[in-house]
């Protein structure tokens, strides 16, 4: 049986990863290749590299950092941040990617879903959508764009749709109200994105403790993205892992 | 150290593999030219791309009767994913084209009841008699399977929608639906069990 996956996420700016609270204040938190390795022994089921560079010159390294982590780890790598063409996404599989994870690019020209799908396989296709509910009392939810800093008005749930018919493979789905607050997954969300598509959802903004992974997979996610919570040493995913056991989630151990 | 040639088959995406099979104590070598293939020890048929266009990419070059000899010779070979879909005779992804025909099967879509693709660790269970593989969690990313092991083969199951191949073997041919190299330590033990760098520890 299918277990659901426990996801690290590491923010990388200039080849170092970096914590903030929805990319503010960011600070150094280490050696990409040493938390991945770390990540991988503390059972980590996948590992997604944002890469958080602001300049040409930062996003060149991240095809650097990308292998090295892929030298030392052996679970599956999605990176994302900054692609904006095949060429782009082609440079970071050749470095050692495993999945490669588009967003903003996607939403101002959602060809590009197309092109990368075709290239690289459904398989290797992800779709981040960054989702903040509507404003005003309005019901649903809009896709924002930029880091956040731009509500496009699209509506989330078409906006999945259309991603998976042009061939993303999976979503991966933040919450823009809950990300970096620690107050839980925006479970609402989850359930309507999840039963909207057929391929898999991972949950992502707004995890603190084992009852909102719990929560978040209860609503329908496949997977559970956290980064503060491992960052900061509070829990490592084989601890997280061994609290959904207990509520009859099966899980890689 | 075991050398070992893998397969370059057009749009594939090797550095995992690389990686995965050089931790695992390989050289690795890249290769696209049959006579070069030819001549290896240890073969691999990596997983990318979809099943017309793999096949399509071993008849071009003529790598297709590389594999068949090789396997015919009962040297080691290793099929990962789409690797192992191509041994068999057709598949849903890309009706009529004609695959290796190692294993007499036709490679089916998963069932709209469950998730596709299938995305990330499934249980497996080893055959009676199943040699290299052993019981443990496995990454997957597909979305075509087999559903039954063929005649004269051993292997390992899992369940998404049904049962369904999670890997095959026999003799010194191991072919895999999931990604060993992406698969942690259990998968890097298989490699190994199969590269034979157990003692090695390169």
């Amino acid at each position: 049986m299918l277990t659901r996956r426990i996801i690290p996420c590491l923010d990388v700016r200039d080849g170092r990863v970096v914590k903030g609270v929805k990319f503010q204040g960011l600070r150094d938190a280490g050696d990409p290749a040493e938390q991945a390795s770390r990540y991988e022994r503390d059972g980590g089921d996948e590992l997604v590299i944002l890469d958080v560079s602001a300049t040409a010159e930062g996003r060149a390294n991240a095809a650097h950092t990308v292998a090295a982590v892929r030298a030392v780890l052996g679970i599956p790598l999605t990176v994302g941040g900054g692609i904006r063409a095949v060429e782009d996404a082609a440079r970071l599989l050749d470095a050692g990617a495993d999945k490669i994870s588009v967003n903003t690019a996607a939403v101002s020209d959602p060809a590009l879903l197309s092109r990368l799908s075709e290239r690289f396989g459904a398989q290797c296709t992800v779709i981040a959508i960054d989702a903040a509910r509507r404003e005003g009392g309005a019901e649903g939810w809009e896709v924002v764009t930029h880091a956040g800093t731009r509500r496009t008005g699209i509506d989330v749930i078409a906006w999945a749709e259309e991603a998976v018919a042009r061939g993303a493979g999976e979503i991966l789905l933040t919450s823009w109200d809950r990300d970096g607050t620690r107050s839980g997954y925006d479970c609402a969300l989850l359930t309507a994105v999840s039963t909207a598509v057929r391929v898999p959802v991972i949950a992502s903004g707004g995890a603190d403790t084992a009852q909102h992974c719990v929560d978040a997979l209860e609503a329908g996610a496949d997977a559970v993205l956290a980064a503060s919570i491992f960052h900061d040493g509070d829990t490592t995913p084989d601890a997280l892992k061994a609290e959904l056991a207990t509520h009859g989630i099966e899980v890689r151990r | 150290m075991t050398s070992l040639h893998v397969l370059r088959t057009g749009v594939a995406n090797l550095a995992s593999v690389r990686a995965g099979l050089t931790r695992a104590g390989a050289e690795v070598i890249v290769t696209d030219d049959p006579a070069e293939a030819a001549e290896a020890t240890h073969l691999m048929l990596p997983g990318v791309g979809a099943f017309g266009a793999g096949m399509a990419a071993l008849r071009a070059t003529g790598l297709d009767q590389v594999i068949l000899d090789h396997v015919d010779a009962g040297k080691p070979f290793l099929a990962i994913c789409l690797g192992l879909q191509l041994l068999c005779r057709s598949s849903d992804e890309t009706p009529g084209v004609e695959g290796l025909g190692l294993l007499d099967a036709h490679v089916g879509r998963f069932p709209d009841t469950v998730r596709v693709p299938q995305f990330g660790w499934n249980r497996i269970r080893p055959t009676a008699h199943a040699t290299l593989l052993q019981p443990g969690h496995a990454y997957f990313a597909n979305s075509y399977r087999l559903t039954r092991i063929p005649p004269g083969w051993e292997g390992a199951m899992g369940e998404h929608g049904g049962p369904f191949v999670a890997a095959l073997e026999r003799d010194r041919v191991l072919a895999c639906q999931f990604h060993p190299e992406l698969s942690s330590d259990w998968g890097q033990a298989l490699l190994r069990r199969w590269l034979g760098t157990e003692d090695t520890r390169c």
